[in-house]
């Protein structure tokens, strides 16, 4: 095996950022990018960043809380959870809508700027990929978790069973299971077939055998054959034009989950559009809360620069705006309708006990993001990092709001109810959290986090100048 | 591998490789050798090079149709399993409606679809690319390692007619490549 330049690998010094016009560092070459990207998988255990290990115990910690959450409620059933008559939905239902928002902005970034030929995606769209696949993980939890007996979650495929039972596949509840199950293995499919090539340059980089192995079976002995690259290309540009009308559909089929019923606050058209761009917002935050530490602690500042920065900032302005549209529009109709419910239903959502969720709603999710109008703002990487963790929590409360204040005023005042989550509710989800970023680390850890033969490509691109010939003595 | 082989060691030969440094050499190098009549060889290079499967003489490319077949077997099957539920095996009488009630099969019936087709474009271009493939001659050659990385090669292959160890090194040689080898099988 020939060893590459090593010393490339771990850049001693601070590399900085090139500002926000460029999306690569000056003076890369295709061995460097490699050598930098596969750095961080090759990275000595003992070398390995002090804050990894911490983040990731934490992480591993929260994991495991997931566990006795689970286990506590596969032992006492959804009676440990605040969920009762009238408020049957509750952090389940919240934290599914939630989590699978945060997986749309992957596939956005990795399909549809694929498609649209955006250039800046090419360094954060691996991540965000395993961030679709890591959200939908923890989103594909809460639904089973919330069926009350989570053993029988298979009943909900259709199969033919000795019951002579078939599911109803005229409920969105069904439409569900098809779209968040398709959604995870085609988020799978597209993920590992972006990794195939860059995992068979780690198995050409490695200096361990075992290590070789392990990435040379996962690699499935890719050569890199102009034939293959072409079947592969075609492959790809075909699974991101899939993927672009699927992530719409998912998200569509998800708010008809709230929109096909008759309840006043979910009854609206507008509900498929607003929680796309919903879905998008919180998602392009979430990007932004996980790469700005990432880049730090693994000195990627020369690969994930301002311009990728910049720009999701900007994603996150248009849609949020969108999002701002949403909810404009849902308190002029509920007013417009003349409806009495549902101008109750609006008014008692702002003023009635769960005010304070929605006044902090449109604080952080419509007040404080418009910061990002200015390019000051955009530009200081610790502002867009709060303003990306204030839009996760805003998300996370316009699901609460939605599933919450729409459910706890029923049609009849004797049917009112107040929904308070439990510790158990808490733990989930803060479970769900730590598993997700238990998942990160692994992640960066052990795959290459930046897709290494696109930047190859952006490197040809900018026509940086090759490296000397290196001796490659046969 | 500091050992060299010289050609009597080697039993068998895969091919004559050649390696190049730019993407556009490479692609040159394809188009002469293809020119030249070869026509058993595969360029190797660590990203996709437009044109290179060109230049190599690859024209079908069936990937497109094979998901194309896949998203119709998917929408259908879907379309086709939501009828066998609601009309033959479970049918619910709601209110009189007809239990072919399709603006409510469209959901499920386009996930299907894309399932299908997005697992056919991964299994279709695995199978057509012949991988997994643990073992292929070409990792033979030390330097093939930097396939992944940075470097770029050619590799006329013994199959081909016009095949002549000597004669093919030394034409890859005139093609400008910087280092040429013998692929033992």
């Amino acid at each position: 095996m020939q060893t590459p330049e090593v010393e490339e690998r771990e850049p001693k010094e601070l590399i900085p950022d090139p500002g926000p016009s460029s999306i690569l560092g000056p003076g890369h070459t295709y061995n460097s990018v490699t050598q930098r990207i596969a750095g961080v998988v090759f990275l000595p255990w003992k070398r390995t960043p002090k804050k990894w290990m911490v983040g990731a115990f934490i992480a591993f910690c929260f994991v495991n809380l997931l566990m006795l959450a689970m286990g506590y409620l596969f032992l006492r059933g959804i009676g440990i959870w605040g969920v009762n008559i009238p408020i049957g939905w509750g952090f389940a239902i919240i934290n599914f809508v939630w989590w699978i928002g945060i997986g749309h902005a992957g596939t956005l970034i990795s399909a549809v700027f694929f498609l649209l030929k955006q250039d800046w995606r090419t360094s954060i769209n691996r991540f965000s990929e395993a961030m679709t696949l890591f959200a939908v993980a923890c989103a594909g939890m809460f639904p089973i978790l919330h069926l009350g007996r989570p053993w029988l979650a298979y009943w909900l495929f259709p199969y033919p069973n000795s019951m002579w039972l078939w599911p109803q596949p005229r409920s969105p509840l069904e439409w569900d299971v098809f779209a968040v199950s398709t959604y995870g293995t085609v988020s799978l499919v597209f993920w590992y077939v972006g990794l195939i090539p860059d995992l068979a340059s780690l198995r050409d980089s490695a200096n361990k055998l075992w290590i070789q192995r392990f990435y040379g079976i996962l690699s499935l002995g890719w050569r890199g054959s102009a034939i293959h690259w072409h079947r592969y290309q075609k492959a790809y540009l075909l699974l991101a034009g899939l993927s672009t009308p699927l992530v719409l559909s998912v998200h569509t089929i998800v708010s008809f989950d709230f929109a096909i019923s008759i309840l006043p606050g979910w009854h609206t058209t507008i509900f498929p559009p607003y929680f796309v761009a919903g879905a998008i917002y919180s998602g392009f935050a979430m990007v932004l809360t996980l790469i700005i530490p990432l880049r730090a602690w693994y000195n990627l500042r020369d690969l994930i620069t301002l311009r990728h920065i910049e720009a999701a900032a900007k994603v996150m302005l248009g849609t949020g705006l969108i999002v701002a549209y949403g909810y404009s529009m849902e308190a002029f109709f509920s007013w417009y309708s003349g409806d009495k419910y549902e101008s109750f239903m609006y008014w008692n959502r702002m003023t009635g006990p769960y005010g304070f969720t929605y006044a902090l709603l449109i604080l952080c999710n419509i007040a404080l993001p418009q910061a990002l109008w200015s390019r000051r703002v955009r530009h200081n990487i610790v502002l867009v990092w709060i303003l990306s963790i204030i839009i996760n929590i805003g998300m996370w409360l316009e699901r609460f709001v939605i599933v919450v204040t729409s459910l706890h005023r029923d049609f009849l005042p004797s049917s009112w109810g107040i929904y308070i989550p439990t510790k158990w509710d808490w733990a989930t989800y803060a479970g769900t959290l730590g598993f997700f970023m238990f998942l990160i680390f692994l992640f960066v850890r052990w795959l290459p986090s930046i897709s290494i033969f696109e930047v190859r490509e952006v490197v040809h691109h900018e026509e940086v100048s090759m490296e000397p010939a290196v001796e490659g003595k046969i | 591998m500091s050992h060299e082989l010289t050609l009597s060691e080697i039993p068998a030969i895969h091919g004559a490789m050649g390696e190049f440094e730019t993407p556009e050499a490479l692609r040159a190098a394809c188009q002469r050798a293809y020119a030249e009549g070869y026509r058993r060889m595969d360029a190797y290079a660590p990203m996709p090079v437009a044109g290179l499967a060109e230049a190599i003489g690859f024209r079908k490319n069936k990937v497109a149709l094979a998901v194309l077949i896949g998203g119709i077997c998917g929408a259908s099957g879907g379309y086709g399993l939501l009828c066998w539920i609601t009309i033959i095996a479970y049918p619910h009488n709601v209110g009189g409606r007809p239990l072919h009630s399709w603006p409510a099969y469209i959901p499920i019936t386009f996930e299907c679809m894309i399932l299908l087709a997005a697992l056919t474009a991964l299994v279709s271009m695995l199978a057509m690319n012949g991988l997994p493939k643990p073992y292929h001659p070409v990792f033979n050659v030390p330097a093939f390692d930097r396939a992944s990385i940075d470097k770029f090669f050619l590799c006329i292959e013994s199959t081909d007619p016009k095949f002549e160890t000597e004669d093919t090194l030394a034409f890859l040689r005139d093609l400008g490549a910087t280092e040429v080898s013998v692929v033992p099988a």
